[in-house]
């Protein structure tokens, strides 16, 4: 890739993210929509296929999912709303039209800020509006040999919400980071489980370049199939450099829609026909339109959780080090959590650093999901008590909490059933003179000014006395022998 | 007002209909006629007129969130015309790239 | 027996099981026996689910040997093609659903299952109902019962001619623009289609969603009443459906026609018209103003632009409706096609019939970027306008009066090469479709041999108010003198 070209070039980028919501039934319909891992064609019924005589019946919490995540992003959520009818013919599109939202989406005007390289920017939300989505094709090799394709209509209905961006953004960093935000922030608000690679969060990009100085082009490059944060990033990467290549030529750029291609790294343009982009909207007859009234809005505004960038902001002025809340407010339970254990009496930030850091490593050995900790924080806030007390050395406190997940004990019942710390200089002093003893190159380090000699010594005294030896005890002990200051 | 062959072209091909050439010829000029006899449409003035789209003051008609029971899988595939591993069958979707 | 059963009306033929004077098996044999002789001539019939009919039939005589029944237990009907039933082929009148076996009721046959009605079959129609002669049949054209060389109107053609020709006792329509009003006005017998959305449209395959219903065929008015008694009712299934008390059609709350205003406009009996049509309507009306009804003359300004916005409008819709068959899913396919697009392309050309091919290239063209604004918007405002003059009128009058259609039943052919004309057919039907009201179509005469409708027009959800006028019309009208059928010689 070529900077010398990219630079005098700009890019323009939009963004379309499609997200499938949690419910318990579809859009249109009361087929169950948890239908992941089953057979197909398990879940469907006469409307969710596209049967002559079908009507469909709106899904009230698919609207509520949609204003919640629009207030999420600061939309305005307009009294006025309705469903149209997207007509395009495609066969995974059972109806040949798909009923969405054309004129009056569910929410408007929205931004949300993204941080990139350690700057802010603000990115415009120019709607979220709700939709449905359709059947699921898989290409093959038919049972008589030939090329076919098969669909699984299981997926034909489900509640997809639908936000699209401003084309604020302008670079595929920036890309990356609003869709991680948005990621974040939809499980965040408990919309959606949001895994782009089961295709829970599926995004696509409006791509321009311009260059400086020049008017911005209408000529708008679509390119879709990115399965991953990193494949947006690549495909946005190679597309203005492409464009931008193009235009230093002196070449057009095409109007079109362009494929990622993940194996060759490249986009390709997508088999469209020119009357593809006539969608024929128009009023959908079988659905009355929506009136939200402020109650509704206000409602709903209730339900929503303070927001992580909040909640960050406040962790930091308590003194919590930005990267572990960064990483932390990315998991709104395990948040909570953090925020409850703070609530029983420990320094904010002991709670995050310890939860972001210790519990979080035992959960994933042990391959717990962040949803399902088998924990109360009261009983981790008593075990990071005696940590800080010195009941307990941090090296023994993360064995208690592994101990406490797998035997569902309370940190006072282990900590007590392993004995207490040993502080006692005497019975310590017995073991730090046997380990200097059996260890004559580290003290030869020690005395060659190698501090971590020391760090050596004391891991051997803790594992004679499993982890129980006070470290700070220890530590002086070690270093007054070595000293022979005694 | 007259139609012309490629508008009934672009027309066929939005509406995935394949035209014979009798059938083209004869859709451009009935579609014509049938056109020109609505230009009286035109001549009202609907300026400050609302558009209908439904006749029945009705708003907000929503259902819970409930699942139900699907169809049974037999039902679901009973008519279609070729089935395959549970799925339905149709010849290849061309790949969309090309 | 030694009666003719086939020919009673539905409340007669309720008399008559209630009374023990036949049994539902010996009055269904008696419909399926007409059947078999004459449908051969006529066409009605689609599909005649016989085994099915005797042994609901059989069902229904059990059911009343041991206790009480709903009055339309046991009484055989007919169905149009365009409503779903399950584990009977529905086609619509096209190719493109030959075959297909629904899994599922319309909301309709539920009711009617649920009341113990027999279904006989499912009646002809114009391909999805589009059609004002039901000569768009993909199967067959159906024959009026009065001269069979004569259309029964469409699109509900098949169901009015079954009535007509008593191959039924009554039997559903769905109406769009017309097709339950316009085929009861040329086979002489009563056509009801209710408020928009006072019937449930679930199972009833769409042709323009914001219009269709389902409505009635019948041979008088009360047996109107008592089938949209039956039919009537909020649907959780239909968003459109309205949640609002469904009377008892039938009560005969007989307070006579004083007091009453007749609303009468000049635009309905204009061009288009046949004076004889039209004489007969006046005298129709006349028979109201001699009961002591009031005759005033109203203004529906619009009326003239409701055949442009309504073929804007419905093929619109039917546009979209009708993207769904392809191939895919059910119904006409061809899964040899060298790929899909081929496949669906194909099969839509094979499987769709002229008239349905020129309303989906109207709809597209009418929705298409560039003609929006011109066609599809200014038909929604034109909408407007047409409900309003009804709104107007309505201020004024309890009920309009109208000719149903313009002209008595055609000849079979005659406007077949020419589809402006054919959708002439339909210019008193249409503006209150488009306004979504209760009409009704009786018969009011003949003219040169056949029969002559007319119709009447009440405010949105008033069906029981127009039940009423019609029922006593009838009455005042009192028997007609016929002229012989043609299906009567046969």
């Amino acid at each position: 890739m070529s900077a010398a070209v990219s630079s005098d070039y700009r890019a323009v980028i939009g963004l379309e993210t499609h997200v499938q919501l949690q419910t318990e039934s579809k859009m249109f319909c009361g087929c169950g929509a948890d239908y992941a891992g089953d057979e197909p064609n398990t879940h469907v019924c006469e409307v969710c296929l596209g049967m002559p005589g079908v009507l469909p019946v709106i899904n009230r919490k698919a609207v509520d999912l949609t204003i919640l995540t629009g207030l999420a992003l600061n939309c305005r959520i307009p009294e006025n709303a309705k469903f149209d009818r997207k007509n395009y013919a495609y066969p995974d599109l059972m109806k040949w039209y798909q009923i969405s939202q054309y004129d009056l989406p569910l929410c408007e005007a929205g931004h949300l800020d993204v941080v990139t390289s350690g700057r802010k920017d603000r990115i415009g939300v120019t709607r979220v509006h709700l939709e449905e989505d359709t059947a699921k094709l898989s290409h093959v090799t038919g049972s008589d040999g030939s090329p076919a394709s098969l669909i699984d209509v299981n997926r034909s209905g489900s509640c997809l919400m639908e936000i699209v961006s401003e084309p604020d953004i302008t670079s595929s960093a920036q890309a990356m980071a609003y869709g991680a935000k948005i990621r974040d922030l939809l499980r965040w608000i408990g919309v959606s489980t949001a895994n782009m690679q089961d295709g829970e969060l599926r995004i696509d990009a409006n791509v321009s370049v311009w260059r400086q100085g020049e008017a911005t082009g209408d000529v708008k490059v679509e390119v879709k199939n990115m399965n991953s944060f990193r494949a947006l990033g690549r495909a946005l990467d190679f597309e203005i450099d492409r464009q931008s290549r193009a235009r230093e030529a002196g070449q057009a750029i095409v109007q079109e829609t362009r494929g990622w291609d993940e194996d060759s790294g490249l986009t390709v343009p997508q088999r469209t026909k020119e009357y593809a982009h006539d969608y024929r909207y128009f009023p959908e007859p079988d659905l009355p339109p929506l009136l939200i009234p402020e109650a509704r809005v206000s409602g709903l505004r209730l339900r929503l959780p303070r927001m992580p960038d909040q909640v960050a902001a406040d962790l930091v002025a308590e003194g919590c080090p930005a990267g572990d809340v960064e990483e932390l407010v990315q998991d709104r339970v395990l948040t909570e959590f953090a925020l409850s254990v703070v609530g029983e009496g420990v320094m904010a930030k002991d709670a995050v650093t310890w939860i972001v850091h210790e519990l979080r490593r035992v959960l994933n050995d042990r391959d717990v999901p962040s949803g399902q900790i088998p924990l109360q924080a009261t009983e981790v806030a008593s075990l990071l008590v005696m940590r800080g007390d010195g009941v307990v050395s941090s090296t023994m406190a993360s064995e208690v909490l592994d101990e406490m997940i797998a035997t569902g004990a309370s940190a006072a019942e282990l900590v007590a059933s392993r004995g207490p710390q040993i502080s006692g200089e005497e019975e310590l002093l017995a073991v730090a003179r046997d380990v200097i003893g059996e260890n004559p190159q580290a003290v030869e380090d020690y005395r060659a000014g190698k501090a971590r000699a020391v760090q050596f010594l004391m891991g051997q005294v803790m594992r004679v006395t499993k982890g129980k030896a006070n470290p700070g005890v220890v530590s002086e002990l070690i270093r007054r022998q070595l000293d022979g200051v005694e | 007002m007259t139609i012309d062959r490629d508008e009934v072209d672009h027309v066929a091909a939005l509406a995935r209909l394949k035209l014979s050439d009798d059938e083209r010829e004869t859709l451009r000029v009935e579609l014509g006629q049938i056109v020109t006899a609505f230009e009286a449409l035109a001549d009202v003035d609907t300026d400050d007129i609302l558009p209908t789209a439904q006749v029945i003051p009705l708003v907000n008609v929503e259902r819970d969130d409930v699942a139900i029971k699907s169809l049974p899988r037999d039902e679901v595939l009973r008519n279609a015309p070729r089935v395959e591993d549970g799925q339905i069958y149709v010849p290849p979707v061309l790949d969309e790239t090309s | 027996m030694g009666r003719d059963l086939h020919c009673l009306t539905l409340h007669a033929a309720a008399d008559g099981l209630a009374r023990g004077d036949f049994t539902s098996v010996e009055l269904t044999t008696a419909l399926l026996d007409r059947i078999s002789s004459i449908d051969a001539n006529i066409g009605a019939f689609l599909t005649v689910t016989a085994d099915a009919a005797l042994s609901q039939a059989a069902a229904a005589d059990a059911r009343r040997a041991t206790g009480e029944v709903n009055r339309l237990d046991g009484l055989p009907i007919a169905i149009k093609d365009v409503l779903s039933t399950a584990g009977v082929e529905t086609t619509c009148g096209s190719r493109m659903l030959q075959g297909f076996i629904p899994p599922y009721d319309a909301t309709v046959i539920r009711h009617l299952r649920t009341a113990g009605a027999v279904m006989l079959g499912k009646t002809n129609m114009d391909e999805f109902a589009m059609g004002s002669s039901n000569e768009y049949s993909a199967y067959k054209v159906v024959r009026n019962p009065w001269d069979l060389g004569r259309v029964p109107g469409g699109s509900s053609g098949g169901s009015a001619a079954a009535v007509a020709a008593d191959e039924c006792l009554a039997a559903l329509g769905s109406d769009t623009g017309g097709s339950v009003r316009q085929p009861a006005a040329l086979c002489g017998c009563v056509g009801l289609k209710p408020t928009y959305g006072r019937v449930s449209r679930y199972g009833l395959i769409a042709f323009a969603s914001s219009l269709d219903q389902v409505g009635t065929l019948t041979k008088d008015v009360s047996d109107a009443a008592m089938l949209l008694g039956a039919i009537a009712g909020h649907d959780s299934r239909d968003s459109t459906s309205v949640d609002t008390p469904v009377f008892n059609y039938l009560a005969d709350s007989d307070d006579g026609l004083h007091d009453l205003k007749i609303g009468v406009a000049p635009q309905y009996f204009g061009k288009g018209l046949a004076p004889s049509v039209g004489s007969k309507v006046r005298e129709a009306i006349g028979t109201l103003v001699d009961a002591g009804a009031t005759e005033r003359e109203i203004s529906l300004t619009h009326t003239e632009l409701a055949l442009p916005a309504y073929y804007v409008i419905a093929p619109s819709e039917a546009s979209a409706n009708l993207a769904r068959y392809n191939g895919v899913k059910y119904g006409l396919s061809d899964v040899n096609a060298s790929d899909v697009d081929e496949m669906m392309a194909g099969v839509r050309a094979e499987g769709f019939g002229s008239e349905v091919k020129r309303r989906i290239m109207l709809g597209a063209f009418a929705l298409s970027s560039g003609y929006y604004d011109a066609f599809y918007l200014r038909a929604q405002k034109v909408r407007t306008l047409i409900k309003d003059d009804f709104d107007a009128a309505f201020e004024q009058v309890d009920v309009i009066a109208t000719p149903t259609a313009p002209t008595p039943a055609f000849e079979l052919g005659s406007k077949l090469g020419d589809p402006v004309a054919m959708y002439q057919s339909d210019i008193m039907t249409l503006p209150a479709s488009l306004a979504g009201l209760p009409c009704i179509s009786v018969p009011c005469g003949f003219v040169e041999g056949l029969p002559v409708g007319f119709q009447l027009i009440a405010p949105a959800f008033e069906e029981e108010r127009l039940l009423r006028i019609a029922r006593l019309f009838e009455r005042f009208r009192g028997d007609m003198e016929a002229p012989a059928r043609e299906v009567d010689s046969l």
